[in-house]
C-alpha cells in the first residue's frame, strides 16, 4: 500500500480502447489497470494478464468437498452409529453420492468466491480509489503509473493521441485501505493539491 | 468470400473401404449367421443391425437439433461452422431409411424357431399380463406410425435447415426474413424432437426390448447419450475441415465452445445414467432390478463399468482443464472415446434382454459399425463438397468471426 501518482484516461468507445491498451503496452508504460462499467471480453488477454489459476484452486475445493463427504458419511455409517436402512449394506455409495456432489459443489463455490475476493482485495469495509465517477457508468478508464522517468506532461500527450476523451493526474493509494473515510479525505486533499 | 472444400481421394477411398468392409460383414454375416440353428446367432444378426442403424440415426438427427436450439437461443457461435451440423442433418435420411427397413424387419418380420420375436417380444406375446397391460401404446400400429412419423420428420427438418441456409446465401444482403423464418421452424422442430427422440421413440425402439421393464428417465438418458456423441461427430469434422485449410472463420474459440458441450454433457448423461441406477437400487423393486442385475452383475458388468468409466470418468478428468478443450489432439482423442463410449452405451442398453449372456463384440459387430461410419464419412462430405462452407450471408456472420468463448 502506497500513495503514487497515475495517469488516468478515460475512453468513450471500445474501438479505441482496445489499440489504446495495445499502444500503452507497447510504448513500455506502466499500465496499473483498466475499470470498465461492464466486463469487456479479450481485454485481460489484451492487457497481457495471464490466465487465471482459480480454477485450478476450485478443483482443489471440490475434491476437499467430495474427500470431507465420503469420509465423514462412511465414517458415520461404518463404524461410529452403523444402522441398517432399508437392507442396504453399511458402505451404501450409491446413496451418498447425491450428498457427495452437493458438498463438492458447495465446497467449490464457497472456496472459489473467498479465493476470488482474496485476489481481488474486495470484502465489506475495504475502500479503494475511485479515479472517476463515470467508470461504472459510460466510460472506460485507464490509469497508468507515473515515475521520475515518465513526465507527466509527455504520457498525458500520449494519451491524448490514443483518442482518450478525457486525461488528468491523480495521486492516490495504490491498492485498498479499510473503513478509514478521514485517510480518504487526506488523499484527496493530496488530489486537490 | 468463398471456402470451397475438395474431398480428398484418401477420404473418400477411406469412406468406400469402410462401407466394402460392412457390406462383406453384412453378407458375411448374413451367411454364417441366419444359417445358423442357433436362435440368438439370428438376433444377434438383427439385433447388432438394429443398434447401430438406431445409434447412427439418434447421432445424425442431433445436428438437426443443436441447429435448432442454437436458431431459436439466437446464438452466433455456431454460424461460423454451421455447414457441418447441417451436411449431417441433411442426410438424416440416409440413416432413418436403413433403420426404418431394419425396424419393420425386426419388428414384423422376424421370429425364431418357436416363432417368437426374440427382440420386439411384445410383438408376439400371447397372455402376458404386464404386455397386455401396456398395449394401448405399445403396439405394432404405434410402433409403425412413430417411427415413420419420427424419421420423416427429422429427414424433413434436416433437408429443410440446410435449404434454407443455403438460400440465405443468395437472399439480398442483410435480408432478415429467412432469418426469422428459421428461427420459427426451430420452435417447431425442437416440439417435435420433445414428441420424439426425447420421448416416445426410444420407449418403442429401445425400452421395449425389456418389455417388463419401465423407467421414466429412460428417453432423457438416451438422448443425452446420442446428444453428446452427436456434438463429438460435429467436433471431429471441425477439426478434419480445419486441418484441410477450411473453416477460416473457425478459431479455437468455437472449438472450445464445442469441447464444452462434450463436456457438460458428458457429465449430464451421468446425472440420468446415475438417477435412473440410483433410484432404483434404493427403491428394490424386483420388477425394476431385473435389468439391472443382469447388466452389473451378470454377464454384461465388464460393459456396465466400462461405460460409467468411458463416458464420465474419462470426459471429467481429460476435459475439465480450459486448455485441453482448446487443442486439437485431446479433444479429438475425446470426441473418438465419447463416440466409442456411447455406441457401447446402446450395446448395453439393447443387448441384455434378446441375448442373455450370449454377447460378442467381435467381427462382425466392429465390421457392422465400420460400414456404418463409411457411409457417414461418405454422405455428409459429399454434401459437404457442395457448397461454400462458409454461411457468409448470414446477418450473424460478423458476430460469429469474433466470438470470444
Amino acid at each position: 500500500m502506497a500513495i503514487k501518482k497515475f495517469a488516468v484516461a478515460a475512453y468513450d468507445d471500445e474501438a479505441v480502447l482496445f489499440p489504446a491498451v495495445s499502444k500503452v503496452r507497447k510504448s513500455g508504460y506502466k499500465l496499473h489497470d483498466i475499470y470498465t462499467p461492464f466486463a469487456v471480453h479479450g481485454l485481460d488477454v489484451a492487457m497481457g494478464h495471464k490466465e487465471t489459476d482459480l480454477h485450478i484452486a476450485g478443483f482443489i475445493y471440490g475434491l476437499c468437498g467430495t474427500s470431507t463427504a465420503v469420509g465423514f458419511i462412511s465414517w458415520i455409517f461404518t463404524s461410529d452409529w452403523p444402522i441398517v436402512y432399508g437392507g442396504k449394506p453399511h458402505f451404501a455409495l450409491p446413496a451418498w453420492v447425491p450428498i457427495t456432489f452437493e458438498l463438492t459443489v458447495l465446497f467449490a463455490a464457497v472456496g472459489m468466491t473467498l479465493t476470488f475476493c482474496y485476489l481481488n482485495q474486495i470484502m465489506p469495509g475495504v475502500k479503494k480509489h475511485v479515479f472517476h465517477p463515470r467508470q461504472s457508468d459510460d466510460l472506460f478508464v485507464m490509469a497508468i503509473e507515473l515515475n521520475e522517468h515518465t513526465p507527466e506532461g509527455e504520457v498525458l500527450e500520449f494519451l491524448k493521441s490514443t483518442g482518450a476523451v478525457e486525461t488528468n493526474v491523480q495521486v492516490a493509494e495504490d491498492s485498498w485501505w479499510y473503513g478509514r473515510w478521514d485517510k480518504k479525505e487526506e488523499y484527496e486533499a493530496l488530489n486537490a493539491g | 468470400m468463398n471456402d470451397r472444400f475438395v474431398i480428398p481421394a484418401r477420404l473418400r477411398n477411406t469412406s468406400l473401404a469402410l462401407i466394402l468392409i460392412g457390406v462383406i460383414t453384412l453378407i458375411a454375416g448374413a451367411a454364417s449367421l441366419l444359417t445358423s440353428h442357433a436362435d440368438t446367432d439370428k438376433t444377434r444378426f438383427w439385433l447388432v443391425l438394429l443398434q447401430d442403424s438406431i445409434f447412427f440415426t439418434l447421432i445424425t438427427t442431433v445436428s438437426v437439433f443443436i441447429q435448432a436450439a442454437v436458431s431459436l437461443a439466437q446464438g452466433a457461435w455456431i454460424v461460423s461452422f454451421r455447414r457441418i451440423p447441417e451436411a449431417i442433418g441433411a442426410n438424416v435420411w440416409v440413416f432413418g431409411l436403413i433403420a426404418v427397413i431394419v425396424l419393420f424387419a425386426v419388428a414384423f418380420g422376424f421370429t425364431d424357431s418357436h416363432g417368437i420375436n426374440t427382440i420386439y417380444q411384445w410383438t408376439t406375446a400371447k397372455g402376458d399380463k404386464i404386455i397386455e397391460g401396456k398395449s394401448a401404446f405399445l403396439n405394432k400400429g404405434m410402433f409403425a406410425f412413430f417411427t415413420l412419423t419420427a424419421i420423416g420428420l427429422w429427414s424433413f427438418f434436416g433437408i429443410k435447415f440446410r435449404t434454407m441456409s443455403l438460400n440465405q446465401d443468395n437472399a439480398p444482403k442483410n435480408d432478415t426474413k429467412l432469418y426469422w423464418k428459421v428461427f420459427r421452424l426451430s420452435g417447431v422442430f425442437l416440439l417435435v424432437y420433445a414428441l420424439t427422440q426425447m420421448s416416445t421413440i426410444p420407449w418403442l425402439w429401445i425400452m421395449s426390448i425389456d418389455a417388463h421393464w419401465f423407467s421414466t428417465l429412460f428417453s432423457w438418458y438416451t438422448f443425452a447419450s446420442a446428444f453428446v456423441s452427436g456434438m463429438s461427430l460435429i467436433m471431429l469434422w471441425m477439426v478434419y475441415l480445419k486441418n484441410q485449410g477450411n473453416l477460416v472463420l473457425v478459431t479455437t474459440e468455437h472449438m472450445h465452445d464445442v469441447g464444452k458441450f462434450m463436456f457438460a454433457f458428458s457429465i449430464f448423461w451421468t446425472y440420468l445414467w446415475f438417477s435412473q441406477y440410483m433410484l432404483i437400487w434404493y427403491a428394490n423393486v424386483p420388477e425394476e432390478t431385473t435389468y439391472f442385475v443382469m447388466r452389473q452383475h451378470g454377464p454384461y458388468s465388464i460393459i456396465f463399468y466400462a461405460n460409467f468409466i468411458i463416458n464420465f470418468v474419462m470426459p471429467i478428468l481429460i476435459l475439465m482443464a480450459r486448455p485441453s478443450k482448446r487443442n486439437y489432439f485431446t479433444v479429438t482423442f475425446m470426441a473418438l472415446v465419447i463416440i466409442f463410449g456411447h455406441w457401447l452405451d446402446y450395446y448395453q442398453m439393447m443387448m441384455p434382454g434378446p441375448l442373455k449372456a450370449n454377447w460378442h463384440i467381435n467381427w462382425y459387430e466392429i465390421g457392422v459399425f465400420m460400414g456404418f461410419a463409411g457411409l457417414l464419412i461418405f454422405v455428409v462430405s459429399r454434401t459437404l463438397a457442395k457448397s461454400s462452407l462458409i454461411a457468409h450471408n448470414n446477418i450473424l456472420v460478423k458476430e460469429t468471426s469474433i466470438h470470444i468463448a
